[in-house]
């Protein structure tokens, strides 16, 4: 065990370090965006939009945008770092070591994970000088927070394994996770929404996600919270295992 | 107990295509033993399977003991491997690949970074711990895997090609370190081109062709096997009618060469006399080809047939 904990020591310290080594390109962008976010659809737009659900709109964005940067990269953080490995080799340096699938995918999702929520963190912090922060339920939130990106690190590692290009990886980020993020809800309340629009908008996971996260803020909900835990407590179960199955039978990293 | 013991091993990749048909090896324990073959051979698809790398379609394989299914944690712990073709992070510091393999292994990071050292020390890339892989020279990255491969101690050490392109005289130097190694006690498998290599360091060999292994059997008893011997002949007024000398067979290569194929029996002694006597002058003397190099040749070549005829 004490072997395990060392591999897995290793593996989540680097994929940290690689992250915080080149922050000009993991750290840097995320804040210069949202700092526009906030600039303009805060502090320039805001007070011609109006209070949404009853909280002013430069407060009622900021969860959502937070929470948006938390997917985005812990998902980027796990794809590119383990695609590249694979693509370079290195992975193998894992392979031929007595590492148990578990230990490699707790320490990749380690490193997507700490990104994801220090970057979170980082936002929140910007999102103080143009807001008005409080969080009524930190507890929820924090947790909220740390499962999203739990779940979109195992994600970002499945998406790994099945790539065999650049292009593979970028697919599903631009593709699927971009429309979903924007369409969960992040500027707007799905009770503006017309009715295809608002049922259709159920289907999207992200939007529990966001509405949980900015309950945990704000004290105000579109939908219930529970449905938020449910959804990513068994999306998480759901992508942890196909991860681990995925790693332990070397799909896409073994001939 | 056998270091390496692989049994029906076979493999089929996804394509269909089957790179190994059956193969079954020992290598005991303080072996310095080399595995050969041609291109395509299946020599790199074996050392995958046993590495973890490449997954089985059938078979078994031990590794010091352990079996590497059921007790593949000191299975793999036994292994070092240095694999045919670059595989380190190249934007990683020569010092961070080394204690980061020795972490995944498992070994605490104080006894990692004292490994490092010594690892890095031996194989002269100490001064280079700081710089990043991919400035290395291809030569040291070559040795940079031996070290990487070496950091947790392992019992036996398998290397794909380690020294090609790598120049002679560093080729040499690891010659000599893995002699070296060897004889503290490390069971090392060697694949290689370079058969000067095979027979300078090794005590036992197999061949492996098409998947399967041809010869497996200790490298003087291969070398025995040897019927002749091929020489060039550098001569000097070449008659007009090559001279017949019983049991040498001449040809002619060039204006001033000739090959000579010497039956291990007879010797040169009676060569050199037969030629005084045609009055022709012999100025230099190479064999034509390193001795299992022709072997190999002669093997390979026959295993050709046997499969044309099949
Ligand atoms: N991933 C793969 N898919 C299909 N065929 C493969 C794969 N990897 C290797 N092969 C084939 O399996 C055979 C054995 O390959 P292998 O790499 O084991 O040869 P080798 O003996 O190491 O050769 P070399 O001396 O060139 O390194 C070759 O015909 C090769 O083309
Ligand atoms: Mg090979």
């Amino acid at each position: 065990m004490l072997r395990y904990w060392i591999a897995y020591r290793t593996l989540a310290g680097k994929e940290i370090h690689r992250f915080l080594r080149i922050w000009p390109q993991t750290l840097l962008p995320p804040l210069v965006t949202t700092s526009l976010y906030f600039l303009i659809f805060g502090a320039l737009m805001g007070p011609r939009i109006g209070p949404m659900s009853g909280v002013r709109y430069i407060d009622y964005i900021v969860p959502g945008i937070v929470l948006m940067a938390v997917i985005n990269h812990s998902y980027a953080n796990v794809v590119s770092s383990f695609y590249s490995a694979k693509f370079q080799r290195h992975i193998e340096e894992m392979l031929i070591a007595p590492m148990p699938s578990w230990v490699i995918m707790a320490g990749y999702v380690t490193g997507g994970m700490f990104r994801g929520l220090l970057i979170g963190a980082l936002v929140l912090a910007v999102a103080s000088l143009f807001a008005d922060l409080k969080v009524v339920h930190p507890v929820l939130a924090a947790f909220m927070a740390v499962m999203t990106s739990l779940l979109f690190s195992l994600a970002g590692l499945i998406n790994a394994t099945f790539a065999n290009s650049f292009d593979d990886i970028s697919i599903v980020p631009n593709f699927i996770l971009t429309p979903l993020v924007y369409l969960g809800g992040v500027f707007y309340s799905i009770q503006l929404l017309p009715a295809p629009w608002h049922t259709l908008s159920l289907f999207n996971p992200i939007l529990y996600m966001i509405n949980a996260f900015r309950f945990g803020f704000l004290d105000v909900a579109d939908l219930a919270i529970e449905t938020a835990f449910l959804i990513v407590g068994g999306m998480t179960l759901a992508l942890g295992a196909m991860a681990w199955f995925l790693l332990y039978r070397g799909v896409g990293i073994k001939h | 107990m056998p270091a390496l013991k692989l049994h029906n091993l076979r493999k089929v990749y996804e394509n269909g295509f089957e790179a190994l048909r059956g193969i079954d090896l020992k290598v005991e324990e303080g072996d310095f033993f080399a595995l050969l073959g041609p291109n395509g051979a299946g020599k790199s698809t074996t050392i995958g399977i046993v590495t973890s790398l490449v997954k089985k379609t059938l078979g078994k394989v031990e590794v010091c003991g352990h079996d590497l299914d059921h007790d593949w944690v000191h299975a793999k712990r036994c292994i070092g491997l240095v694999p045919q073709e670059i595989n380190f992070n190249q934007f990683e510091k020569v010092s961070n690949i080394v204690l980061n393999q020795a972490g995944f292994y498992g070994v605490p990071r104080r006894l990692a970074r004292k490994r490092m050292e010594v690892v890095l020390k031996q194989l002269e890339l100490w001064d280079r711990r700081n710089q990043v892989s991919r400035r290395l020279s291809g030569g040291m990255k070559r040795r940079l895997m031996i070290a990487r491969a070496l950091v947790h101690s392992p019992r036996l050490l398998i290397l794909d090609e380690p020294t090609a392109g790598v120049d002679i005289e560093v080729r040499r130097s690891m010659w000599e370190f893995l002699r070296r190694l060897n004889l503290e006690g490390t069971t090392i498998i060697l694949t290689t081109h370079y058969l000067e290599e095979a027979e300078q360091l090794c005590r036992n060999v197999a061949i492996i062709d098409r998947g399967r292994i041809i010869e497996s059997t200790s490298m003087s008893e291969l070398l025995d096997k040897l019927e002749y011997s091929e020489y060039f002949l550098e001569v000097r007024q070449i008659p007009p009618e090559i001279p017949v000398i019983p049991g040498y067979r001449i040809e002619v290569v060039d204006d001033h060469t000739w090959s000579v194929a010497v039956p291990k029996h007879l010797g040169l002694n009676d060569l050199f006399a037969g030629l005084s006597r045609e009055g022709v002058v012999v100025v230099n003397l190479r064999p034509r080809s390193n001795r299992l190099e022709q072997l190999f040749l002669q093997r390979i070549g026959g295993n050709k047939h046997l499969e044309q005829a099949a």
